[in-house]
């Protein structure tokens, strides 16, 4: 039997592909996507092949039929934030613009294993943030009913249901951060990171995006005020349209083209335990010890902290923020106690005052940028890359991202998410 | 751990200050246009490599002073006050 089809980079993956690729060993299986050398000129360039990027591209295709498109990325796809976050997904958010943007996105998620024909194994396990004090249960009524005015799940939980449902956490009455009730958003819950960079990829490549790795911008190419072009490692190549989706890097790009953003980068860190059996199966946040932790399908402890508060575009983490968020989630679940770290990374993070994203137009004429999500951007892959597409391809903003443009910070227009954001950025 | 010098008190860990941001940032007039004040209030150079910051010991003496410190590297690479001009 033959297994030729095996080897067709645009193959749907099914259960008999499935089958057909264990009965050749799995040596026929093509890469999943095609990488590519950089064309001299394409319509759109997208710089950053994270996220974002890879899903701008896809959705530039699949949406607006635009296929002569370019990802340059600097290192390789979803090595960036993309690989570094700790893949949560919700949609929990108080304003309503920002309700509209993350709900679009949670719904894109829910069905994006079908979209893209690649499993990213995405578990609506729930999430809860806990509430220590009268005030905690205060600030949460006002936040469940804004998210329900808004259309987004929410329910307020007592601490005899947040103990049914994380036996781990210490409820008792002397805990260190005593339990009084949560937060939850049922229809949140993790993805698996890679899987969404590779779908995106994938799904892509499949429709003629070209994905080009190990190729860094190093600047753009600007003519009679317009950009049309930039400067890579691999010669230059150039574009109708420019999109940056560079995270943490956005200042650095931004500087390149000669413009300044409301972004400081800093570096957000996160870490993992060894594997264990399951033992919490939702996500749990704390505002007040600034992190969160979850188990991943392999079973490990997977543990956010908060920022580490000065500008860094090391992708390192201090070990005081560390240790403080692990004292934290120490006293949260005392059974963790034993368990020893595996890995210890961070990632470089867009933050912006508001904490709510840019997403249209830049001071140059064809060079657009999606950026701002700060600690948040995995959630958004989905919406970012569905209204950059947009904006790239019409020219015109995305209702949904027509709140979102960089001249609010002078127009003083600002959503201010900072208390939504789920833990204390 | 990163450790800064506070010019009164020594070398001390990061954990006892606080980061303000990039430094000596020229107010503008109170009366200068939108943008002008926007650019003034949010808008940053954010360098990936040298960055002239702020620091406060907060849980030393409570006093401001001025660093030049790596952003890749957190290599601090002078110490001034919050009136000198950078090194």
């Amino acid at each position: 039997m033959s297994w030729k089809h095996l080897r067709d980079t645009k193959q749907k993956y099914s259960l008999l592909t499935l089958l057909q690729g264990a009965a050749s060993r799995h040596r026929e299986w093509a890469p999943a996507w095609r990488d590519a050398q950089p064309k001299p000129a394409y319509d759109v360039i997208i710089v950053g092949g994270g996220g974002h990027g890879l899903a701008t591209a896809y959705y530039l295709a699949k949406n607006h039929g635009l296929t002569n498109v370019a990802v340059l990325e600097r290192g390789w796809i979803g090595g960036g934030n993309t690989g570094r976050n700790t893949t949560i997904v919700r949609s929990n958010y108080l304003y309503p613009e920002s309700a509209r943007l993350y709900d679009f996105s949670l719904k894109l998620y829910e069905n994006l294993s079908q979209a893209l024909n690649f499993n990213i194994m995405l578990s609506q396990r729930g999430l809860i943030v806990l509430a220590h004090s009268r005030h905690d249960l205060e600030s949460m009524s006002r936040w469940a009913n804004a998210m329900r005015m808004n259309g987004v799940d929410a329910d307020l939980l007592t601490r005899e249901q947040v103990k049914h449902l994380a036996p781990a956490l210490d409820t008792s009455s002397h805990a260190r951060y005593p339990i009084l009730g949560a937060l939850t958003q049922a229809r949140a819950g993790t993805a698996r990171h890679d899987a969404v960079a590779w779908g995106y990829a994938r799904g892509a490549s499949a429709l003629g995006v070209d994905i080009v790795q190990n190729c860094e911008v190093r600047g753009f190419i600007e003519e009679a005020g317009a950009t049309v072009g930039v400067d890579t490692s691999l010669g230059q190549v150039r574009a109708g349209k420019v999109g940056i989706a560079a995270a943490g890097h956005s200042s650095v790009l931004a500087k390149l083209a000669g413009f300044k953003l409301p972004v400081t980068s800093y570096a957000l860190q996160a870490m993992v335990s060894e594997p264990v059996k399951p033992m919490l199966n939702t996500v749990v946040m704390s505002a007040a010890i600034g992190s969160y932790a979850s188990q991943s399908d392999k079973g490990e402890m997977v543990i956010g902290g908060p920022l580490d508060l000065f500008p860094s575009y090391a992708q390192r983490g201090s070990f005081s923020v560390m240790q403080d968020a692990i004292a934290g989630t120490l006293a949260l679940f005392p059974s963790f106690s034993r368990l020893p770290l595996l890995r210890q990374w961070a990632g470089i993070v867009d933050v912006v005052r508001d904490s709510s994203p840019i997403i249209g137009r830049t001071p140059l004429k064809n060079l657009y940028i999606n950026c701002g999500w700060g600690t948040g951007g995995f959630k958004a892959i989905p919406v970012g890359g569905w209204t950059f597409a947009h904006v790239l391809a019409t020219g015109r903003d995305h209702e949904l991202a027509e709140p979102f443009q960089l001249d609010r910070f002078n127009t003083g227009r600002l959503i201010d998410e900072a208390a939504g954001s789920g833990i204390a950025h | 751990m990163m450790q800064l010098n506070c010019p009164w008190c020594g070398v001390r860990d990061e954990p006892e200050f606080v980061c303000g941001g990039t430094t000596q940032i020229a107010r503008p007039a109170a009366a200068c246009a939108d943008q002008e004040w926007g650019d003034y209030l949010f808008f940053r150079e954010n360098p990936k490599g040298l960055h002239r910051e702020r620091w406060r010991h907060t849980y030393g003496c409570g006093q401001w002073f001025n660093v030049v410190r790596n952003t890749m590297t957190h290599e601090i690479l002078a110490v001034y006050g919050m009136q000198e001009p950078p090194p």
